[in-house]
C-alpha cells in the first residue's frame, strides 16, 4: 500500500484531487472535475476513493462505535447515558443483557455507573445503546482514563496491532471507546497505572510516524 | 492625488496590508482555536461545538446554530474599555455570525450550537475583520465541515483615495471628503459574504473597492492556510 506518502493535510475548500474517476468519500465533495475537501484533516485516497480524516473536533458519533459513559438517569425503560457528546445516549430495558423486571431498573443500574456499549442507531431523538454483544457491560472495577478522542485511533493502531501490544505488555484488560474513555482492568493496580502510562506516551507522541516501533521501545526500555 | 504621491501615516503603499500572523490551535482547552493579528490589532478565537443548544427553546431543530460573541478586552485600546456586552459588541458579534455562516455546513447538527468566542487583545481599528479571519480558521480548526474559508479585511477610502487595511489613525482622517470605512469578507473563490459601509462612495469606487480587497483577501487566504497546515504536524 502506498498510503502513507499519499497522505496530505487539507483545509476547507482545498481541491485534492483532480479527474473524473475519482470518487468523494467521507468529508469531501465532488465539484466539476475536483474533489473538494469539505473540512480540516488528512486527506487520504484509496482505490480512487478520496477521503478525509478528521485531526481535531468533538466526537462524531457514528452506528456501531464501542463507546463507554455514565449513567446520567434512571427511567422506568432504561437508562440515559453521558457519552461526552451533544446527544444523549439512551440504553433501552430491552438492550440489557439479561431480563431486568421494570419496577428493578434502579437496582441492576444507577446513576453513576459506567458502562461499555455500542451505539446501534442514531436518530433526531438520541443515540441508542446496546449491551447485547460481547465484550459489552456494566464497569464494576479497574480504571477510567480519558484521552482526545482524535487519537483513539492511534491508540489502537493498524489493525489493533498497539492495543494488543500494551495488553500484552502489561497483562491488563483493555476496552477503547470511540468517544475517548478507555477502561483499564488489571488485576494488580501497578499493571494497570502502568497500562495508563503507555496511553499517555502515546497521545503525547501520537504525531510520530511508526508510532508502534516508538512504543515497543518505550517498553522494552522501562523493563530494564 | 495620485497613487505614487499619496502619504499614509505609516508609509505603507496604499495597496499593502499591515504585517499578518496567523496561529492555529493556541487554546489547548477548545475544539478549535486560531490567532490572527494584522500589525498591532489581535485577534483571539475559540470554538466550542457542536454542542447542545442551551436554553432548550432556542434549539433549531433543522440544523445547527451559529453563536459568535466578540468582545474587546478592557486593555485593548489606551482609554479603558468597560468589559462585558455594548451596543457595538453586539453588532459586531451578529456581523460575524453573517459573515461566517454562508460557507458553514452544519444542517446536520439539529439542535445543536457552535460557539465562537472572540476576543480583541489589542486593538488598532479593522478588529472585526482580524476576529472574522481568525474565528474562520478556528472554525476549520475545530473540524465543522465549510465549504471554504472565509478571509476578511477593510478597505479604506481616505478623502479620494481607497487604501487596504485602515489604521486607527487613518480612521480619522479629515482631510477633504475625510474617511470612510468599509469591512468587507470573501471566501477564497472571491464571493463576497459581508461588506460594510458606512459614508459616501461613488458606485465606480465601490467596485474598485472590492477588487482591492479581492486581492488583499487572497494573500490572507495564503497565510491561514498556511497556519492551518503547520499546526498539523504538532498534534
Amino acid at each position: 500500500m502506498t498510503e502513507e506518502h499519499s497522505r496530505k493535510v487539507v483545509i476547507p475548500g482545498e481541491v485534492i484531487a483532480e479527474g473524473a474517476d475519482y470518487l468523494p468519500g467521507e468529508g469531501t465533495e465532488k465539484q466539476g472535475e475536483g474533489i473538494v475537501a469539505l473540512r480540516y484533516g488528512l486527506a487520504e485516497e484509496s482505490n480512487k476513493l478520496v477521503k478525509v480524516i478528521p485531526l481535531s473536533g468533538v466526537y462524531q458519533p457514528r452506528r456501531g462505535n464501542v463507546v463507554i459513559g455514565v449513567v446520567e438517569n434512571v427511567t422506568f425503560n432504561g437508562w440515559v447515558v453521558n457519552l461526552d457528546t451533544a446527544q444523549g445516549g439512551f440504553l433501552p430495558l430491552s438492550e440489557y443483557p439479561r431480563y431486568v423486571n421494570k419496577d428493578e431498573v434502579g437496582e441492576v443500574m444507577g446513576i453513576g455507573d459506567m458502562i461499555v456499549a455500542k451505539i446501534f442507531s442514531i436518530n433526531q431523538r438520541g443515540i441508542d445503546l446496546t449491551m447485547r454483544l460481547k465484550g459489552l457491560g456494566k464497569i464494576d472495577r479497574g480504571m477510567i482514563l480519558k484521552i482526545n478522542p482524535n487519537k483513539v485511533p492511534r491508540v489502537i493502531g493498524k489493525e489493533g496491532s498497539m492495543i494488543s501490544m500494551i495488553k500484552d505488555e502489561t497483562k491488563c484488560r483493555i476496552t477503547v471507546g470511540q468517544n475517548g474513555l478507555i477502561w483499564i482492568d488489571g488485576d494488580k493496580i501497578e499493571d494497570e497505572i502502568f497500562a495508563k502510562k503507555a496511553i499517555n506516551f502515546i497521545t503525547e507522541k501520537s504525531f510520530v510516524s511508526g508510532l508502534t516501533e516508538e512504543v515497543k521501545k518505550w517498553f522494552e526500555e522501562l523493563k530494564k | 492625488m495620485t497613487k505614487e504621491t499619496f502619504k499614509r501615516p505609516d508609509g505603507r503603499k496604499v495597496d499593502e496590508t499591515r504585517k499578518i500572523t496567523a496561529k492555529v490551535g493556541i487554546i489547548p482547552n477548545a475544539d478549535g482555536s486560531a490567532m490572527f493579528s494584522f500589525g498591532d490589532t489581535i485577534a483571539y478565537a475559540a470554538v466550542y461545538g457542536p454542542r447542545k443548544m442551551h436554553p432548550q427553546h432556542a434549539q433549531n431543530p433543522e440544523k445547527a446554530t451559529l453563536r459568535c460573541d466578540y468582545s474587546m478586552l478592557s486593555f485593548s485600546t489606551k482609554e479603558r474599555i468597560r468589559p462585558g456586552p455594548s451596543r457595538r459588541s453586539t453588532e459586531i458579534s451578529k456581523i460575524t455570525e453573517w459573515a461566517l455562516e454562508p460557507v458553514l455546513l452544519i444542517d446536520q447538527y439539529q439542535n445543536m450550537v457552535v460557539d465562537v468566542f472572540i476576543n480583541i487583545l489589542q486593538a488598532n481599528a479593522s478588529t472585526r475583520c482580524a476576529g472574522i479571519n481568525a474565528a474562520a480558521m478556528a472554525l476549520a480548526h475545530a473540524g465543522i465541515p465549510m465549504k471554504n474559508l472565509v478571509s476578511s479585511v477593510s478597505i479604506g477610502k481616505l478623502d479620494k483615495q481607497l487604501v487596504v487595511d485602515l489604521i486607527k489613525e487613518e480612521e480619522d482622517w479629515e482631510d477633504g471628503e475625510g474617511a470612510t470605512d468599509i469591512p468587507i469578507t470573501m471566501t477564497a473563490d472571491g464571493k463576497i459574504t459581508h461588506i460594510q459601509l458606512d459614508g459616501k462612495i461613488t458606485i465606480k469606487q465601490l467596485k474598485e473597492a472590492v477588487e482591492l480587497a479581492r486581492k488583499a483577501t487572497s494573500d490572507i487566504y495564503e497565510i491561514q492556510k498556511q497556519a492551518l497546515k503547520e499546526v498539523a504536524g504538532e498534534e
